[in-house]
């Protein structure tokens, strides 16, 4: 009788997670379960959870957090609150397995030791002194301390965990627990059971700690299943407890999803090209000592941005902007280049200013004091606005070709992947090793053509892949 | 059962600083350990992990460490409210939320801080406080020093030298105390001085106190001999040796699944996140062109995020389209610097190309910024 009761509690409490391990048991006391669940509304007893004793004579105490809402289930030992006492931060947890049915106080409200802290609704089966349970375990003592004897190991685990294991003929001392003091949880059950039919579950972060210095004295063995004989039908599916997870699109990210689609309403067109950068490498090889002296990272960037910036006073249309109304073009003095930079939040896109005044050195000093802004959290608003074209160096992550998204509102990107050493012919026919580097340009083609942006490529290659012909057109 | 006591004794035995027998046999009431570290959320790693891992009715423990500048506060606080984060931003000083409750305190090295880890059943503030002032008076019998009833150690009955938080979980309990030896008194003052106006909350709020070095009385005292005079005091009143452990807080062999609680309390939801629900309601003057314009700025920001936000400007100074956006993209938005200005940047990219526009745009969200 008693053991009918509580494999019906069982159901109760689990079915909604895990039907389809009950199937069996569902199918065997379906009768019973008819009748349980028409009266399993009002048949729980609602015990009222006082709030224990802090020490030190401590009669009330402020409600800071509460970490449960009416209608939540809570197993024992889970944390239901955080209160205070003078400069003492307490975590409440519960005595019971059950459903949250009442919070007595609300949020900065004063609450009194021995008085109900919240009501919580517990399986009938419990009988009518709730602390006990039928099951062969001793009563809950009043410091919580429940440690449950099976078979001469000492393993924590709440009523309904043990439920479960005993359902499916799984020794608790075989089970390694991942909860909080090594507690058996559900979660580890159904890994269990997962090893035994092979079926594949998604990986519990926790599961391989196992702190040397543990309150139980127990050894939990590693489910060796191999020489274990567990009678599972291997078609009996696992249920899957991961859970999709929808978060609300907020702050930057609303900010980006409003640019981007301001982005793709411009037509694009895309031209790619490969570039040389042999000559490139071995200058600045040469150059990186000499800015080390004055302390400064010299990486390829400021070359990059330098013949950029040359390139533009040849083609100013890729410098340009268009108004809203695609009326009218206004070509920007200022070569103010934005380069894209990854961090935490996502993609920020802070700009050198006046480039086309600025020597290698200069931007090289720049770029380093906005890349330790960056990564700090720190830009202002000036160095993020007043862009007028971007270089993206998506290649410092990998990746050769790309499809970069104009920001407005520019008129043309470039993307840069990553320099690969790869085998070319020369001018004689011969193999050499060449430094390889993949550009993306995308240009809004309702003001640029495809032949200015393939002449501002060659042009801005040309100076890349002979580095010694920037010294001509440097002002 | 007897493999497991071995490997607890090869654990401790690679970690103490003198080769010791099989740990349980010698049945100690206490045990001391220092953290190698100053960085503090690796040490208020290690306070959550021994609360949550180590048996304390074997052997109580008491935990030394120290930290490289930093503020810390209380579990239920509000960092706005407690501190000068734009001063703790430009000074790269960390900011931290500890699990225990009470005020704000700065660390540096000059200050030291004691951990008192027992039982939930044996959790006794005042004692560990006459612990600390025995300890003193034994080193320097000429200090004045005694304990207040709000659990302050008082130098010459006036200055602040100790406060105390305490946390307690389902089996365990911990309280901890600073010390303030030689710490720059200067940085601790303007550090927890917060310029932040109009702001109403029922968070914690910290208790102003005149402090004082224990050095500025007498300085021939330092970090170490106090905490070494501490250390002995534990050790006698628990009846072991006066033996201090290290620990390396980074150690995920010694200590499993340390890093993660390390990360965690790193986190923004955790440092920011957990600030009780406030409000703001003040008013920016923003000088432009040749007047100073007074705006109105009401907002409720909770977990850290702005629930509401109200900002009272001169009718058609900005668009209607674009006071909306504005206001639309900040509801829901952390009340952060970093992550508002890269917000209202990046919607500047979708604004009309007028610099008139732009400038206004720009003076206020700077002046928006200057709230965070």
């Amino acid at each position: 009788c008693i053991h009918r009761v509580r494999s019906c509690s069982s159901i109760r409490f689990i079915k909604s997670k895990y039907v389809c391990v009950f199937d069996k048991s569902a199918l065997k006391f379906s009768h019973q379960q008819r009748l349980f669940r028409t009266s399993a509304v009002s048949c729980g007893q609602i015990v009222q959870f006082k709030l224990s004793d802090i020490g030190e004579g401590i009669t009330e105490v402020t409600v800071k957090e509460w970490y449960i809402k009416e209608g939540d289930s809570v197993s024992q030992f889970d944390s239901i609150c955080e209160v205070q006492s003078d400069k003492a931060s307490v975590t409440i947890t519960s005595r019971y397995d059950g459903v949250i049915r009442k919070l007595h106080y609300s949020i900065d409200d004063i609450a009194f030791v021995g008085k109900p802290l919240v009501d919580i609704e517990i399986d009938a089966s419990k009988g009518v002194a709730p602390a006990e349970d039928v099951v062969e375990t001793p009563p809950m003592s009043h410091e919580e301390h429940t440690h449950q004897e099976i078979k001469g190991h000492k393993t924590l685990a709440t009523p309904a965990v043990r439920r479960l294991a005993m359902e499916n003929n799984i020794k608790l001392s075989e089970v390694v627990g991942t909860g909080k003091d090594n507690r058996i949880l559900k979660e580890d059950i159904l890994n269990y059971l997962a090893k035994q039919t092979g079926a594949i579950l998604p990986p519990s972060p926790k599961a391989e700690i196992v702190p040397p210095l543990r309150k139980t004295e127990t050894v939990p063995a590693a489910p060796k299943d191999k020489a274990r004989k567990i009678p599972v039908p291997v078609s009996r599916p696992i249920a899957f407890s991961g859970k999709d997870k929808t978060e609300p699109v907020t702050g930057f990210q609303k900010a980006m999803v409003k640019t981007m689609s301001a982005a793709l309403k411009i037509p694009h067109f895309g031209y790619c090209d490969e570039i040389d950068l042999t000559q490139l490498v071995q200058l600045r090889e040469e150059l990186k000592p000499l800015a080390e002296l004055r302390g400064v990272k010299l990486s390829f960037m400021p070359f990059f941005i330098k013949a950029a910036s040359l390139g533009l006073l040849q083609y100013p249309i890729l410098n340009a902007s268009l108004d809203e109304n695609c009326q009218n073009v206004t070509y920007k003095a200022s070569h103010n280049i934005g380069v894209a930079m990854d961090t935490e939040q996502g993609l920020i896109v802070p700009n050198v200013k006046n480039v086309q005044v600025c020597s290698v050195f200069d931007i090289a000093v720049e770029l380093s004091r906005l890349q330790s802004l960056g990564s700090a959290g720190q830009l202002g608003t000036s160095d993020l606005t007043g862009g007028t074209f971007t270089l993206s160096n998506i290649g410092t992550i990998g990746g050769t070709y790309a499809k970069p998204v104009i920001l407005p509102p520019e008129v043309a990107i470039g993307a840069l992947g990553k320099i690969q050493v790869l085998p070319r012919f020369n001018g004689k026919g011969e193999v050499f090793k060449a430094q390889i580097m993949n550009v993306s340009w995308s240009a809004d083609h309702r003001i640029i053509d495809g032949a200015t942006m393939a002449r501002f490529s060659n042009l801005w290659k040309s100076y890349l892949e002979n580095p010694a012909s920037m010294l001509l057109d440097l002002k | 059962m007897v493999l497991q006591s071995l490997k607890n004794c090869l654990w401790l035995s690679c970690i103490l600083r003198t080769p010791k027998a099989c740990f349980w046999s010698t049945a100690t009431g206490g045990l001391i350990i220092q953290s190698v570290s100053n960085d503090v959320y690796q040490n208020l790693a290690v306070e959550d992990w021994i609360h949550d891992h180590m048996d304390l009715e074997k052997q109580q423990v008491l935990f030394l460490w120290r930290n490289s500048p930093a503020v810390v506060i209380g579990r239920h606080q509000n960092p706005w409210q407690e501190c000068n984060l734009r001063l703790l931003r430009q000074k790269n000083i960390k900011l931290a939320r500890r699990r225990s409750g009470g005020g704000t305190v700065y660390h540096d090295l000059g200050n030291i801080n004691l951990t008192f880890f027992t039982t939930r059943k044996k959790y006794e503030r005042m004692e560990n406080l006459k612990l600390v002032v025995k300890a003193l008076k034994a080193l320097r019998p000429q200090l004045d020093v005694h304990v207040t009833d709000r659990y302050d150690i008082l130098l010459d009955g006036q200055y602040k030298i100790s406060g105390t938080a305490a946390k307690l979980g389902r089996t365990s309990a911990y309280h901890h105390c600073t010390l303030l030896c030689n710490a720059d008194k200067f940085v601790l003052s303007s550090v927890l001085k917060s310029p932040y106006k109009g702001l109403k909350s029922n968070a914690t709020p910290s208790v102003p106190a005149s402090v004082k070095n224990l050095f500025e009385e007498d300085p021939s005292l330092t970090s170490e001999m106090l905490l070494d005079a501490i250390a002995k005091e534990y050790a006698t009143q628990h009846q072991i040796d006066h033996h201090i452990t290290v620990i390396n807080p980074a150690d995920e062999t010694l200590l499993p699944g340390i890093s993660n609680k390390t990360k965690e309390l790193q986190t923004w939801e955790w440092v920011y996140g957990k600030t009780p629900k406030f409000s703001i309601s003040t008013c920016l003057n923003m000088a432009y062109k040749d007047s100073v314009l007074d705006v109105k700025v009401n907002m409720d920001v909770k977990h850290g995020r702005i629930e509401v936000c109200n900002i009272d400007l001169p009718e058609q100074w900005l668009p209607q389209g674009l006071y909306s956006e504005l206001v639309k993209s900040l509801t829901g938005s952390k009340f952060c610097p970093n992550e508002t200005t890269t917000l209202v940047t990046t919607l500047l990219r979708v604004c009309p190309q007028d610099d008139e526009l732009h400038s206004r745009w720009s003076l206020l969200c700077e002046n928006m910024i200057t709230l965070m």
